[in-house]
């Protein structure tokens, strides 16, 4: 993954607590993420666990993923409240947004082994935020994300956000996950071939 | 100086420093790596791409499969990711393999890791499963990790891991005859939510612990990633090194180690076990606490008693304790987290009848030794709610549609509150049968 500067799209907004069986539910991890072919599933299902009315807030029912592409999502931004990703240590969660095409997720804070699987695969950037953006986001918003700043501007509205920085992370984000990470501190070394 | 935690120290130990501190960034050496048939697919192909197709793992002996979640389907894709273990073992001669259809299939990986010897106090256990934090009980630093991190454990047996401050939470007392460790983690999970302890380790204290056989003490250290808990831990006693001792076949030698007298605990938490009531969590939160008593009477359809938090000996003995001779008024599943404790349950005995004749004489259903419906998992899973329906269970997550249907409600309870509830037909105070 080369970082980009902006990251821009529409963003899909959801609540507290999404833990990865709403992300991810159990009966499609039998999906293999090291095919391709598979990966590209995960992008069907991702979030299908969430209930219908806590999807797409604040109205809710709004479905995730719309007619002629079942795969990728209109939405490249997720919003969300706090704890998001909680649950099992499923790196499938990550995977299916990452094959849903989403970019970032921005909320309050995350649970330890999403973010970690987020950051060390290398499938988006987890931001954090102290302010509770749920509230002041709409789904079909369209959001601007520039890293340099760590800022988030609500194009739709106007408003502009300050992020927190990705601090202790930032490395491994911007080298594009654990193995690369690794890789330039000098605890891996790839196959010559 | 300060003195440092149990979690402290064994961090400390594995990356080869004297000390350290929480926050502190380290490379870790890996003790144990475990996958299961869910995330080991995808771990193996991290591996691969990463080191190269006919890259070795970096020690034979520390890595551990253990097929588990999805073993009795017809599901073709399930069944296809147990023979990718197959394929992996084969091709890298690992031993400690618990193959699906032979004797030595085992059932659940946390429990399985137990039985087989595979935990011991002072080292560090990595596994793809998130309770994994389930070791924590023998004294040794365990968590869980993605396929990517164990993609990397594999290839190289180290890891880089932030060190996290350490809870402390303190029972006092013992626990009474009503009262099991379900009831002591689901208090400390509703008091401190399902985000209290994320980033942190939970270290529990106290007689009210060191009272616990090892079963219960792993009930606890397994919920604590319902506290969103890095891991859990109980510092070895006696009891712990019994239970290792009998089981550690391969004779590997361990570190005995505890809490410094003056380490730093960012939190604590005393209880009283005298004033403990029998918990539920409600839907759809394992923090949405209520206590038994202010739930009696909401109408159930189905009870189920298994997983690797409510699935070993002393959660069947307590259930039987409860349900000998009488009748479920719902449907009842029984799922023996091994095939040890599944053989057990034929061989110990209540009354005259074993553990098994009583479950089924009551009307109980009772299923093979795997994860089954804990997680959903294909349709055709043993106990799987394949509806809006609303069940009260031991096992350990009642996130919407984590049992199956989106729509169905979960209670999480001790085995004693859902066998009471089980012969009632709705939730029932366990205290009724110790009359
Ligand atoms: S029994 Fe349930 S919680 Fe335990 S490992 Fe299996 S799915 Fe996970």
């Amino acid at each position: 993954m080369k970082l980009p500067e902006i990251i821009r799209g529409k963003v899909y907004v959801l609540g507290d607590n999404v833990d990865t069986d709403q992300i991810i539910p159990a009966q499609y991890l039998t999906f293999n993420p090291s095919i391709p072919e598979e990966y590209r599933q995960f992008g069907k299902y991702a979030l299908i666990g969430v209930p219908a009315s806590q999807g797409g807030l604040p109205k809710g029912h709004i479905p995730f993923h719309e007619a002629g592409d079942e795969f990728v999502s209109p939405y490249t931004i997720i919003v969300a409240g706090k704890n998001f990703g909680c649950g099992s240590s499923r790196e499938h969660a990550p995977i299916a947004l990452d094959a849903a095409g989403i970019k970032a997720v921005i909320a309050e804070f995350y649970a330890r082994i999403f973010f970690r699987n987020a950051v060390n695969g290398g499938y988006l950037i987890p931001f954090e935020t102290p302010a509770r953006l749920i509230e002041k986001v709409c789904t079909g918003d369209v959001l601007r994300i520039e890293l340099a700043t760590s800022t988030m501007v609500n194009e739709t509205t106007g408003e502009q956000f300050l992020l927190r920085s990705l601090g202790e992370v930032a490395p491994i984000i911007e080298t594009g996950g654990l193995f690369p990470y690794a890789e330039k501190a000098g605890m891996f070394s790839p196959p010559s071939h | 100086m300060a003195g440092m935690t149990l979690t402290e120290k064994i961090l400390a130990k594995h990356a080869q420093r004297a000390r350290v501190a929480p926050g502190d960034n380290i490379w870790v050496d890996i003790d144990v790596l475990m996958t299961h048939d869910v995330c080991g697919p995808g771990t193996i192909g991290v591996f691969h791409k990463q080191f190269g197709k006919n890259a070795k793992v970096w020690d034979r002996d520390k890595v551990v499969i253990i097929p588990d979640h999805y073993i009795f389907t017809a599901d073709a894709m399930a069944n296809r990711n147990v023979d990718v273990l197959r394929a992996f073992v084969k091709e890298q001669g690992l031993p400690h393999f618990y193959d699906v259809g032979t004797d030595r299939y085992k059932g659940v990986c946390h429990i399985a890791l137990a039985e087989e010897g595979h935990t011991r106090p002072g080292e560090l256990l990595l596994g793809t499963d998130s309770h994994t934090c389930n070791a924590g009980a023998f004294g040794e630093f365990a968590t869980g990790i993605g396929n990517t991190d164990a993609g990397f454990v594999m290839g190289t047996g180290k890891l880089w891991l932030k060190t996290p401050p350490t809870m402390r939470f303190v029972f006092h007392g013992e626990l009474p005859p009503w009262l099991m460790a379900k009831d002591m983690i689901l208090s400390v999970i509703g008091d401190i939510g399902c985000d209290g302890a994320t980033y942190k380790a939970m270290e529990f204290d106290g007689q009210g612990v060191f009272g616990l056989n090892m079963e219960e003490r792993m009930t606890l250290c397994n919920m604590v990633i319902e506290a969103g808990g890095k891991n859990g831990v109980i510092a070895p006693d006696q009891v712990t090194l019994d239970y290792v001792n009998a089981r550690n076949k391969s004779g590997k030698k361990y570190e005995v180690t505890q809490s410094d007298g003056d380490a730093t605990f960012e939190f604590e938490k005393v209880y009283d076990l005298s004033q403990l009531k029998p918990v539920v969590a409600k839907p759809h939160s394992p923090d949405n606490k209520a206590f038994v008593d202010e739930l009696v009477g909401t109408r159930l359809d189905r009870a189920y008693i298994g997983s690797c938090t409510g699935g070993k000996m002393t959660d069947f003995r307590a259930a039987a304790r409860v349900l000998n001779g009488h009748t479920v008024k719902v449907d009842t599943f029984i799922v023996p987290a091994t095939t040890e404790i599944a053989k057990n349950l034929k061989t110990e005995t209540l009354d005259g009848k074993s553990l098994e004749q009583v479950f089924l004489n009551a009307g109980a259903k009772i299923g093979e030794a795997s994860c089954a419906a804990c997680l959903g998992g294909p349709g055709d899973t043993f106990g799987r709610l394949n509806a809006a329906l609303r069940c009260i269970s031991t096992t350990n997550r009642n996130f919407p549609g984590r049992m199956g249907h989106k729509e169905a409600e979960v209670f999480l309870a001790s085995p004693l509150t859902v066998a009471a509830s089980a012969l009632n037909g709705s939730i029932t105070d366990p205290r009724e049968y110790f009359a």
